[in-house]
This record gives C-alpha cells, sequence and structure tokens, in this order.
C-alpha cells in the first residue's frame, strides 16, 4: 500500500444537492484503490458560542437562522428547551398542537422539496443520465405533473409554517411555554380546501419511492448499504412522533440499546467525538463507545425504530416497507428515500388531523412558571433527530449552549456510504466519468444532509474533480457549472 | 382669539400653531409628518437626534426644539433633507449592533421603521461592531446596549415622568452611552417594570422580560403601516369628516 502522500486525490467540492457546504476526498494508491474516502463538512458557524448572553426567550427566532431550510426545527427544539427553563412541563392544547401543526408543514415541505427537487433527477433518470437532463428542469419537462406537485406541495407546507410561525421562513409563533397565535376559521378553511389533494399526492408520492427501491432492489441493496444503529424520539407507546417522545436507540438486527430515555439526560446516552479533518463532530452512544456506537437518524431509522404509526394510511406503508426486510431493521441506504414519503403522507395525515381539531381556535396560549437553570430540547427534524441543550444564568442570559443538528449525527454513516460506493465504483478506474462522480453524491443526498442554500442548483453548481497520480501530475480533471480556468 | 395664532407653510402647505408650539408640534397638529427618533409626545423637547431636522428659511433646525413662528417658510421633504436623514439613521444602525432577524423589537421598532419609510437598503457607512454590554440584573427589565440610539427618551422619562432618575448619559464622542445611577446594575436602582422609562425606549435597548415575540408578526406596529401614518391619518379623517 503506498504512504498516503504518494496516492492519488480526488475531491469533489462542492457537493451539489445538498444544503451547504461540503467537499468529498477519495484517496487512491498504485493499485488504484481507493484506501480512503471521506466526506469534509467545510463550513464553521459558531451559533453555539455567540448566543451566549443573550436572553432566553430570544434564542427560539435567533438560533432558528442556522438554517433556511428547517428554520422550524431550530425554532421549536430551540422553544421547547426553553420552555423547560421557562418552567414550563406542559403547553395548552392549543400551544402544542399549534406548534405541531406548523412542524407538520415544515416536515411536508422539507421532505417534498428534497424529494422533487433535490434527489428526483437521479432516481427518475438514472445515475449517469445526461447531467443536461439530470436537473430539476429536466425532471419538469419530462414529468411536469411530478414536479407541479413537488412545487404546490412544498407551498402548502410553506403557508402552514406562515400560518403557525408569522412568516414562511424565520417566524416567531414559539415562544418559551407557549405560541403566540392560534389559527383562525379562515385560515383553517384556507387549508382544508386543499388537503385531500395533499393526501392523494402523497400517496403517489410513496408509490414513486416504494417502486423504485422495490424495482432496483438488487442494485440498492448494497449501494453505498451498512449495518448501524438507529436512534429516534419514539411516543410512550411506542408510536412514531415527530414533536415530542422519548429516545430509543437499536441496533442493525433490532435489539434495543435504550428506550423511552428522557432526552434531558441525553448527555448520558450519547456523547460527541471530535475529529481534526472535519468541522463536524462525531456523536456515539456511550455504552458502546465512539468506534461501534455511532448511529444513523432521520427517516429510515424513525420508520424502523418506531412501533407503529398513528395515522392509517402511513401505518399501511410503514408494514409494507418492514415486510421487506421481515420485520428486521431496513439497514439499505437509499431506503431513506422510500421512509421520507412515508412520512411526507404521515405529516398530511397529521395536519388533517390538527386542521380538524377545535383546539386550534383555542385562546389560551401561554403558560408561565418558575425558572430553571437548564433545559434540553429534542425535536425528530425532517432530517433526523436535534438536540437543544442550554443553561441560562440568574440574569435570564444563557451562559452554554449544545446543539447536535441532524446532519452531525449521521456523518459516520455519511463518510461510510461516501466509502463504499468510492470503493465499489471507483477503485480500478482509470477514467473519472461524471457518472462516477453523481454516485458519491446520491449516496450522500439519499440522507439528505442540511449542509441548502446551495441546493438548487438545478445541475449547475461548480465541481471540479482532479485526478493527480502519485508525482503531483494532474491526470485528468472534471468540471461542472464552471470554466476550467476559475 | 384668531389673532393668538401663528401661521406658516411647510412645503408649501399652510400650517397653524399656537405660542409656545414647537414646529414639530404643530405639524403633529396639522397632520403632516416630521420623522423623529428622540421627540416623544409625553417628552419635554430635547433635540438628541437631529432627524427632525427641517430647513427653516432657508437655514437647518431641529424642528423639535424650534418654536413655530409667523411666516416661516419650513422644507420638510427634500431630496436633500430626506438624504441627510438616512445618513443619520445609517450611521445610527452602524454605530450600534442592530441585527433586526431576530430582536425582539422588530416590527415595533422606531429606528427600523424609520429606515423602511425612508427606503434605506443598507448603509452606506462602514459597520463599527462595537463592543457593548447587557445588563440582565433586574429581575423584570433588561439593557441592551448594542440596540441603544442614545435618545435620552429613557433619562428624561425616569426624571420627568417616573420622578426617579435612574437613567444617565456618561462618556463623550463614541463612548458615550446611557448608564444608571448606581454602582453598576440596574438592579441597585429603584426602576420599576410600570414606570414609563421602561415603555419608552424606541429600540430594543430597554425591554421587559420574558415579553418578547408575545406579538405576532401581521399584529406588530408597523407590520402593515409605516411609521408616521398614524399623525398623517388622523389629519385624513379630520379632513373627511
Amino acid at each position: 500500500m503506498s504512504a498516503p502522500e504518494n496516492m492519488r486525490k480526488i475531491v469533489i467540492e462542492p457537493v451539489t444537492r445538498v444544503e451547504g457546504h461540503g467537499k468529498v476526498t477519495i484517496l487512491l494508491d498504485d493499485e488504484k484503490q481507493v484506501q480512503q474516502a471521506r466526506l469534509h463538512i467545510v463550513e464553521f458557524r459558531g451559533f453555539e458560542r455567540f448566543i451566549q448572553g443573550r436572553p432566553y426567550w430570544e434564542i427560539p427566532v435567533l438560533v432558528q437562522r442556522l438554517c433556511g431550510i428547517c428554520p422550524v426545527s431550530h425554532h421549536l427544539a430551540a422553544a421547547k428547551a426553553m420552555d423547560i427553563v421557562a418552567g414550563v412541563d406542559e403547553l395548552t392544547p392549543t400551544a402544542e398542537k399549534m406548534r405541531r401543526l406548523m412542524h407538520y408543514g415544515q416536515m411536508f415541505q422539507s421532505h417534498a422539496l428534497h424529494f422533487f427537487h433535490l434527489c428526483s433527477p437521479d432516481l427518475l433518470f438514472g445515475f449517469d443520465a445526461d447531467v443536461a437532463i439530470r436537473n430539476v428542469v429536466g425532471v419538469a419537462r419530462k414529468f411536469p405533473e411530478l414536479a407541479v406537485q413537488g412545487v404546490m406541495m412544498r407551498k402548502y407546507g410553506q403557508e402552514i409554517i406562515k400560518a403557525t410561525a408569522g412568516k414562511k421562513i424565520h417566524g416567531t409563533g414559539a415562544i418559551p411555554g407557549g405560541i403566540n397565535k392560534n389559527l383562525s376559521i379562515e385560515e383553517r378553511d384556507e387549508f382544508l380546501k386543499d388537503i385531500e389533494q395533499m393526501l392523494e399526492w402523497s400517496r403517489a408520492s410513496v408509490k414513486v419511492a416504494k417502486d423504485y427501491t422495490v424495482e432496483n432492489l438488487e442494485t440498492v441493496a448494497d449501494f453505498g448499504s451498512f449495518d448501524s444503529n438507529h436512534l429516534s424520539l419514539v411516543r410512550e407507546d411506542g408510536a412514531m412522533d415527530l414533536y415530542h417522545g422519548n429516545l430509543r436507540a437499536i441496533d442493525a438486527q433490532g435489539n434495543k440499546i435504550f428506550d423511552q430515555v428522557d432526552y434531558q439526560n441525553y448527555l448520558d446516552y450519547v456523547a460527541e467525538e471530535v475529529k481534526p479533518w472535519s468541522y463536524m463532530k462525531f456523536p456515539f452512544i456511550k455504552s458502546i463507545g465512539p468506534e461501534d456506537g455511532w448511529y444513523r437518524v432521520g427517516p429510515l431509522p424513525r420508520v424502523n425504530l418506531c412501533d407503529f404509526i398513528d395515522t392509517p394510511e402511513a401505518e399501511k406503508e410503514r408494514q409494507e416497507f418492514m415486510a421487506v426486510t421481515e420485520g428486521k431493521p431496513n439497514n439499505i441506504t437509499m431506503a431513506y428515500h422510500w421512509t421520507r414519503m412515508i412520512e411526507l403522507l404521515h405529516s398530511a395525515e397529521k395536519i388533517k388531523e390538527l386542521l380538524n381539531d377545535p383546539d386550534l381556535q383555542g385562546e389560551d396560549l401561554i403558560v408561565k412558571g418558575e425558572r430553571r437553570p437548564e433545559g434540553v430540547g429534542l425535536i425528530e427534524a425532517p432530517r433526523g433527530t436535534l438536540f437543544h441543550h442550554y443553561k441560562v444564568d440568574e440574569n435570564d442570559q444563557v451562559t452554554m449552549c449544545n446543539l447536535i443538528v441532524s446532519t452531525t449525527n449521521n456523518n459516520t454513516p455519511m463518510n461510510l456510504a461516501v466509502e463504499g460506493v468510492a470503493r465499489k465504483y471507483l477503485s480500478g478506474a482509470t477514467e473519472i466519468t461524471e457518472g462516477l462522480l453523481n454516485r458519491v453524491e446520491v449516496a450522500i443526498r439519499a440522507y439528505d444532509p442540511c449542509l441548502s442554500c446551495a441546493t438548487h442548483a438545478m445541475g449547475q453548481m461548480p465541481l471540479v474533480i482532479e485526478l493527480i497520480d502519485s508525482d503531483g501530475r494532474l491526470l485528468d480533471k472534471k468540471a461542472k457549472g464552471m470554466s476550467l480556468n476559475d | 382669539m384668531m389673532s393668538d395664532r401663528i401661521t406658516f407653510t411647510i412645503d408649501g402647505v399652510e400650517v397653524q400653531a399656537d405660542p409656545g408650539q414647537t414646529i414639530l408640534q404643530a405639524a403633529d397638529a396639522a397632520g403632516v409628518y416630521i420623522p423623529r427618533l428622540c421627540a416623544h409626545k409625553e417628552l419635554n423637547p430635547f433635540g438628541a437626534c437631529r432627524i427632525c431636522t427641517v430647513m427653516v428659511n432657508g437655514r437647518p433646525q431641529a424642528a423639535c426644539t424650534t418654536p413655530a413662528a409667523n411666516g416661516m417658510i419650513i422644507e420638510n421633504e427634500t431630496e436633500e433633507l430626506t438624504d441627510n436623514r438616512r445618513s443619520i439613521v445609517e450611521m445610527l444602525f452602524v454605530e450600534g449592533n442592530h441585527y433586526c432577524m431576530y430582536c425582539e423589537k422588530s416590527g415595533n421598532c422606531e429606528l427600523q421603521a424609520m429606515a423602511y419609510r425612508l427606503s434605506i437598503m443598507v448603509p452606506r457607512h462602514p459597520y463599527q461592531f462595537p463592543d457593548k454590554d447587557i445588563d440582565g440584573s433586574h429581575p423584570d427589565i433588561m439593557i441592551d446596549r448594542n440596540r441603544c440610539i442614545l435618545c435620552a427618551r429613557c433619562v428624561r422619562a425616569s426624571r420627568d415622568l417616573d420622578d426617579k432618575n435612574v437613567f444617565q448619559f456618561v462618556g463623550r464622542g463614541k463612548e458615550k452611552k446611557v448608564w444608571i445611577n448606581s454602582e453598576a446594575k440596574l438592579s441597585d436602582t429603584d426602576m420599576d417594570v410600570t414606570d414609563k422609562a421602561t415603555d419608552i425606549c424606541p429600540v430594543g435597548a430597554i425591554i421587559k422580560k420574558r415579553t418578547g415575540y408575545e406579538i405576532p408578526i401581521g399584529q406588530r406596529a408597523y407590520d402593515h403601516k409605516p411609521i408616521g401614518s398614524d399623525i398623517e391619518e388622523a389629519k385624513a379623517t379630520a379632513e373627511s369628516n
């Protein structure tokens, strides 16, 4: 095996159709075998530090600026932590249900965005399809109905966020101890008009993802797949609950590692490891250790972990999904897409259920309590379990903040997926093809990582790959979306 | 008596004033809005912010401190004055740390509303990012000096309306700041959450604790109408009646 400095290095930078900035490096030895493949997150935000000193009630509005795609998740996770800090253990029914509606609206729009805008070009046209058509515009040309559905579903979710948070992006709805508005009859009726259409489109979306996975099972089964632990919140009765619950973790065979853990004590169960080559930390289950304790989060683990889904149509789809692996956890990376669409359907069912609940028109919005020094808030964000932990001093100012965002939880899994795909498809290759590069990105996109400002790329994001030999000579270079002279 | 009335013009429109009224007060009564930040109906004129500067017979004067006089020819909405006002507001933005996107005063903030009314897109001056402190010691009130624009409303309200004298200016130039008449902290003063000084801040520098964001977006003071519309609308309503 060559020494690392003599290996060929391939860099994919930036990774496209994902949120934020990341790059992939792949090292090849003299026999053109992949020796190492890594996903690097190259951005650094610093929120944990610069919110120190700010008043605690400001945090749900401030910290959501982390993201423009799923700010609601941060808004609600922080609000849940600050409920605890404000001494409030139980919200009024109106407040809790308004927050849930906001969250399901978010889940609905985010899942629709990912499936229709970001990953559908790969699934509909194939990984090797011409880049000129393998993009969202290509989807709109060839599958116009599907493209319109994607846009309209996103719009529906965004309008729900606006009705509950005041704005489609970066609203102010959730405040410590409750919510600042209810849902008017007029707002409710506006959403009820279209909910059946949303349900119908959601059913069709599940079918697209399901058919794709089943028809291509042979290909996707070992496409960046591996056994892993899974983690998510579940309700006390074991049901899927995307807004609130207790922590459950299982291993690849479905054995419980822990269950019904009060997330206020998450530090007893989860720790984070720092590695020198990434700004993103590597979380792991403490009782197993950093080597094997890493886990996956998001739609796949949530569907794997829960005992049932409490909405009938999504539950039926869950059962069908679990039947593929005979009830055992599904460890196929590309199965994320199918489970994401099951959650899309579940969210639509939940939205309908909530819209018909008269509690949403209640007037009792805020509960006050006795101040506490510390609070943890967890939520199942579209991309997985999101941890917010704060300490607040006697002057009401934040002194400590720890955030474990969904994508951070999936750090090791994404790296393994990248490495698996690189080894399978790149080892021995003399020429880099665009389709090959795209395979690495397809594996990353399955996780819908929140790295998203850059996602609306329509296949035109700048990306450069260089194949350099052990003497540093440039053997091959491919670029898209930019001039090679840039 | 009719003869006591003072008559003058603002941008060519005849305005009447009572003796002793400032240009700003007379303009308000006449439904003519002159932009201002430090002036407040319950407080004596102070002349801190200079945003209300108008041309009086060709010379710049602060409308909030200048008494109205017969025959004055006042210019208010000229290109030059508007640009000066923009510049002042822009300086206030860059000399503090004003993060409207998450500030709880957003939508109710007079500085933000003024920037919108004056169509400010981005400050022409570089941001200073000054190091400012926060005083959270009081159980019900928080001072965030990052957002203070030195309008002295709190100084005047505490002294003249609350009869307490909690606030004072200290320092000069860019070091100037609102301080409190105690050893170090707001909690050492007799300030109370029901004081006028608590409510009178035009920005988010003095805030009531644990009340942020309780007014939903869409129901805040300046969500639908620009600052000053209340003055302009009062006149329009009076005319239609």
